[in-house]
């Protein structure tokens, strides 16, 4: 456990509470400042413990595609980024498949491995979660 | 789970989306902009009947009067006041604006 959720417990005087929270990306990676600021608050979440998921439908899924150069638009390319969630924990990745299809995309086009769901499937585990944030 | 919609469908796809992902049973509450959505005649009226036969969908009351569609809501939208918005989100264990 890190220092920051073992402190958050001693203060509230519980035993740890993980809750399953999910992420949701529906915006392309430059056009707003959603795409980044959701990266950072998962990062943060991952911190605490939690079963961490991130969901990629819409132009979300254009977060995840290689190749991305931002040096000429002088902004941070956060897209490497999304290859360190492993290394906290954030292992699940899904990736809506009809959002695939609509922008020509494939799956080895990504730059992550990730599990590509139905819309259908994406709904169920939206249900399952405790906490839902869209970006 | 309720579905919180504040985009107008007409210029963003967040309302289809969440139409698309939302389970029988589930709310959907129209806000800010949504609210267009539930008005006659509209583009995503259709979508929207159709989504009414599975979900339950509600439009908040002071954004459809502040743009001044208070009267043309569609059939089977129900309007809340924030009051009935806060208690849509008490009722549902989770919720999930779709920005």
């Amino acid at each position: 456990m890190t220092q920051v959720a073992e402190e958050t417990e001693r203060e509230a005087g519980t035993e740890a509470v993980v809750k399953k929270f999910m992420f949701v990306n529906r915006k392309a990676p430059h056009g707003t400042i959603y795409a980044l600021e959701g990266l950072e608050v998962v990062l943060i979440s991952a911190a605490f413990d939690q079963d961490v998921s991130l969901a990629f439908l819409d132009d979300g899924v254009y977060q995840l595609l290689k190749g991305q150069e931002t040096k000429s638009l002088e902004v941070k390319n956060f897209s490497p980024t999304y290859r360190a969630l492993e290394g906290y924990d954030v292992e699940k990745l899904y990736v809506e498949r009809e959002s695939l299809e609509a922008r020509g995309i494939r799956e080895e086009q990504l730059l992550v491995p990730v599990q590509v769901v139905s819309a259908k499937e994406m709904a169920e585990l939206m249900e399952q979660q405790d906490v839902i944030i869209g970006f | 789970m309720l579905h919180i919609v504040n985009k107008s469908p007409t210029e963003r796809s967040s309302l289809s989306s969440c139409l698309a992902h939302a389970r029988k049973g589930s709310a959907v509450i129209l806000i800010e902009d949504a609210v267009y959505a539930a008005t006659r005649g509209n583009a995503a009226q259709a979508a929207l009947a159709r989504a009414m036969q599975e979900v339950t969908v509600y439009a908040l009351g002071p954004d459809l009067e502040a743009r001044g569609v208070r009267a043309s809501v569609m059939d089977g939208v129900q309007v809340v006041d924030y009051g009935g918005f806060v208690d849509l989100v008490a009722e549902h264990r989770t919720s999930q604006s779709w920005l």
